[in-house]
């Protein structure tokens, strides 16, 4: 009984004198194997040289300024309690007079910190973040720690740096799939 | 004897039939039969008298007057303040015309609150973040510049945020009616209305700290906790405490072993029965101050009850692992030691471990 199409055919026939002293066999597969020196490799020499990830990766926190530079970040706790792991924990201050060209809104976090072993990368704090402070860059991994000191991310290593932007194609989910279109 | 009945009222809401005492608000009919049927209050507020009214969040359909007048009410009524009558049939949110007529109260009320969300305190037990979520819709065509004041101080205490208000009076029926001297009150007129104290005189009554539990969004917060913490990442806890004022039960907010805020307990419909003084809400900060009845009943809808308490600061009781180090024993190993299996089998113990075995699964 058949039921695919997919089973083939095997030639169980007695081979001749020149088929049974498998030169032919062997050529061919030499043949082959000569044949890909000569294509172009798939593969890439990985740590000296990256691929890049697509416009969706999710690597390295940041936390975005606004175009004046201040923090977008105002503690509210939506990412903390978005985040599946727990890694992320904040506490929450009041801006000051003066303060006006650091913090963008009344309150900031004045510290910030995320655990990278607790992180899995999922990215629902950047769909919770109501102020588009936290996002997850796309061009840029979480080294690999040596020492569990290293492991607790605060705000020295989060916020965005002026002179280094980071730049994305699509901001939102809803960008993100247009890229597609 | 005769037996006198009191006059009960049949009153119908989505469906459900209760009786009801002559005087009762449709609201608190509604609200007896249970929460699946009552309607959102914003202003209306049981325990303060005369309440209510003002936001129009219960507007509910009356589809039948009484049981001798059962021609319908012309318009949309205010629950709250509605008193029923024998027979009466009301739809809330059976009704399509209540669910549109709310979508619309939602978008008034919206009007000139801000989007502060991520900022206020009060986020996460705001009346008006879950009436807008449950019965508003998710955009605004509200384009014009919003109504902004100038910030006021009213103490030490009380922040006043006269940006998120609502005016919904509460506070101001908790001033007249609660505390004696009534220092805060509504100035101006129409738009330009707005919660405030006569000028230099700031809330100094002993109850005045009762119109932050009573305020359904962040108008009014308590400085001592400004910033501190958000909502659901406190935990609450009942507690009490011998109080000469008041009745000393409250609500402590902890983040990891420190008292962050105290409330009054407020009921299934957010209010609270029970007003707490100043020196409990303010100033006793401290969990040797109260006496601890338990964690506090969190609705599995709210956000509080995420679980994501702040800090694992929370020390677990050391009960288990005392109780591992008293029953510790130290394992014999002075037994000797046979690797013969014949020998094994030879001896004492494996002959009664065998015998014990055959007890057990008899054949």
């Amino acid at each position: 009984m058949q039921l695919t199409n997919r089973a083939k055919k095997t030639d169980k026939s007695e081979m001749s004198l020149f088929e049974r002293s498998y030169l032919p066999s062997l050529a061919t597969g030499l043949g082959i194997t000569i044949r890909h020196f000569f294509m172009k490799k798939p593969t890439i020499e990985y740590p000296e040289q990256k691929r890049y990830l697509g416009p969706v990766f999710r690597g390295h926190h940041i936390l975005k300024r606004d175009e004046e530079g201040r923090e977008r970040c105002t503690a509210c706790g939506l990412c903390a309690v978005a985040c599946p792991a727990e890694a992320i924990s904040m506490v929450a201050q009041e801006r000051v007079k003066g303060e006006e060209h650091l913090y963008r809104e009344e309150k900031y976090a004045a510290v910030y910190e995320i655990n990278m072993l607790r992180c899995i990368f999922c990215g629902l704090c950047e769909e919770a973040c109501p102020k588009q402070a936290v996002y997850l860059r796309h061009d840029m991994f979480v080294p690999v720690f040596s020492d569990r000191k290293d492991v607790i991310y605060g705000k020295d290593q989060l916020v965005e740096d002026m002179n280094h932007r980071y730049q994305r194609d699509a901001w939102t989910k809803e960008d993100a799939q247009k890229l597609w279109k | 004897m005769e037996d006198i009945k009191p006059i009960m009222f049949k009153v119908t809401v989505d469906g459900v039939e209760v009786e009801v005492a002559p005087g009762t608000t449709i609201m608190q009919a509604a609200r007896k039969i249970g929460p699946e049927v009552a309607p959102p209050a914003m202003c209306y507020y049981e325990p303060l008298k005369g309440t209510g009214g003002k936001c129009r969040a219960c507007l509910v359909k009356v589809a039948a007057g009484s049981a001798k007048d059962p021609r319908p009410m012309p318009k949309l009524v205010a629950s709250c303040i509605t008193p029923v009558q024998d027979g009466m049939i009301v739809e809330n949110f059976t009704s399509p015309q209540v669910v549109e007529a709310r979508k619309a109260v939602v978008e008034f009320l919206l009007l000139n609150h801000p989007l502060d969300c991520p900022v206020c305190d009060q986020a996460g037990e705001c009346h008006l973040q879950d009436f807008s979520y449950e019965n508003g819709v998710g955009t605004t065509r509200y384009e014009e510049e919003r109504r902004t004041f100038e910030k006021e101080d009213i103490g030490p205490y009380i922040q006043l945020h006269m940006t998120r208000c609502v005016l919904c009076y509460r506070c101001v029926y908790t001033a007249d009616q609660l505390t004696d001297g009534r220092v805060h009150g509504v100035m101006g007129r129409g738009d330009h209305a707005e919660i405030s104290t006569y000028i230099g005189r700031a809330i100094d009554n002993d109850f005045s700290g009762n119109v932050i539990d009573v305020c359904p969004v962040g108008a009014l917060t308590d400085k001592t906790y400004r910033f501190k913490n958000r909502v659901w990442f406190s935990k609450p806890v009942d507690a009490h405490c011998d109080c000469e004022k008041c009745s000393g039960n409250v609500q402590l907010w902890y983040r990891g072993d420190e008292v962050i805020r105290v409330t009054a307990r407020k009921n299934e419909w957010g209010e609270v029965k029970e007003f707490i003084c100043n020196a409990c809400r303010f100033e006793k900060k401290k969990t040797s101050d109260w006496v601890i009845e338990g964690p506090s009943k969190v609705k599995r809808a709210s956000v509080i009850s995420a679980n994501k308490y702040a800090g694992n600061l929370i020390k677990k009781p050391d009960f288990a692992l005392k109780l591992a180090e008293s029953q510790y024993k130290k394992i014999d190993d002075t037994r000797p030691f046979v690797s013969e299996m014949s020998e094994i089998k030879k001896s004492e113990d494996y002959k009664t471990l065998m015998q014990q075995n055959e007890n057990y699964f008899k054949k």
